[in-house]
């Protein structure tokens, strides 16, 4: 007992063997219990609490090969929405605190409301994607580890040609979770002015 | 009592074409042999082809076939998935068939720079293709093509 505690150092003799066990456990139960707090947020339950994410964008995720296919591996909301590192994950989740200001002031509390605010919510995350290279997406399928021989033609053919292009994920693939906003095809006059796209480029307001 | 036989002859007759009718012509749909209430036998869904060459017309100004897998592309109110690839904007950087330029036409055959609305859904001509086996056998043979 005596050479058990000359090893102490001088600080743990001051504040005593018991408070520093204390704190040790204390500190094991605030971090556990913060990250299960946050884990608790980053659940597809979590996100659909809310009706705006229910009744709008979770309704069309599930016609969509992310939510149902052959396999039954699915790309929940945070897996696309969240990133996974821990620094970005913070700055994400505090981000996120305007979105409940904006669920109180009730911005999206319609469909209506929700389609009139769709481009610049798309363009959010587009712009997200692009800054971080598609993050998100690149967590699951790394373009290096692709065959494209097992590729339909047309993603075969492109896949490769997009990539030594510099192109990321988001650049061609918008709209395959949920749907787009309004998007100038020049078909009639339907969605004149609103946002065009392009493969490659982040759409460019026209207005 | 004289009418009772008779009676009885006719009820045989009637009774025996009856079930002699029912024995002829059992009727087969092409679902096969299988109550309306139970699953048919032949249940297989049917899969959509891999990505394949052009298919060629059967017939002039025949819609042309869509021969690829159009599996999760939607045409909405706000985005027509098939124009992202086949309109004229698109259609020299994804390599896809032009959209025709009939589909300027509105229906006083006017030209017009954008596509006319009455083309938006596409599929309502252009049908993608299943492996589906004809339930029927079919006869017909392309029409040979102008000049041929």
């Amino acid at each position: 007992m005596m050479s058990l505690e000359k090893l102490m150092p001088a600080w743990v003799k001051r504040v005593g063997v018991a408070t520093v066990l204390l704190l040790f456990v204390a500190g094991i139960v605030f971090w556990g219990g913060f990250n299960w707090a946050l884990e608790e947020t980053n659940k597809e339950a979590f996100c659909i609490s809310c009706h705006e994410m229910k009744e709008n964008v979770f309704k069309e995720y599930q016609n969509t090969v992310h939510y149902t296919n052959r396999t039954g591996v699915r790309a929940t909301c945070p897996d696309c929405h969240v990133p996974k590192e821990w620094g970005p994950k913070m700055v994400r989740k505090i981000q996120a605190s305007n979105e409940v200001f904006h669920k109180i002031l009730g911005s999206i509390d319609t469909p209506e409301k929700f389609n009139a605010k769709r481009p610049i919510l798309a363009q959010h995350e587009w712009d997200r994607m692009k800054a971080n290279d598609s993050q998100e997406c690149r967590n699951c399928h790394r373009y290096d580890y692709m065959d494209f021989t097992e590729q339909g033609n047309r993603a075969a053919k492109m896949h490769p040609k997009a990539f030594a292009a510099g192109k990321t994920c988001i650049d061609c693939h918008k709209g395959i979770a949920h749907q787009l906003p309004p998007i100038d095809q020049h078909i009639g006059e339907r969605n004149e002015g609103m946002l065009s796209m392009s493969s490659g480029n982040t759409p460019d307001e026209k207005k | 009592m004289r009418f009772i036989p008779a009676l009885g002859l006719a009820a045989a007759l009637l009774l025996s074409g009856v079930s002699g009718a029912g024995a002829q012509q059992k009727l087969e749909s092409l679902r096969g042999d299988v109550p309306i209430e139970q699953l048919s036998k032949n249940d297989n869904m049917f899969r959509p082809e891999r990505d394949q060459e052009l298919i060629p017309r059967n017939f002039q100004k025949q819609p042309p076939l869509i021969p690829h897998s159009i599996k999760g592309y939607n045409i909405t109110q706000n985005f027509n998935k098939c124009m992202d690839c086949h309109s004229k904007e698109r259609a020299e950087e994804t390599g896809a068939t032009l959209v025709a330029k009939s589909h300027y036409l509105d229906r006083e055959d006017k030209k017009h720079p954008n596509i006319s609305p009455r083309r938006y859904f596409c599929l309502q001509c252009h049908v993608p293709q299943f492996d589906a086996k004809p339930l029927v056998e079919n006869t017909y043979k392309p029409a040979a093509k102008r000049g041929e």
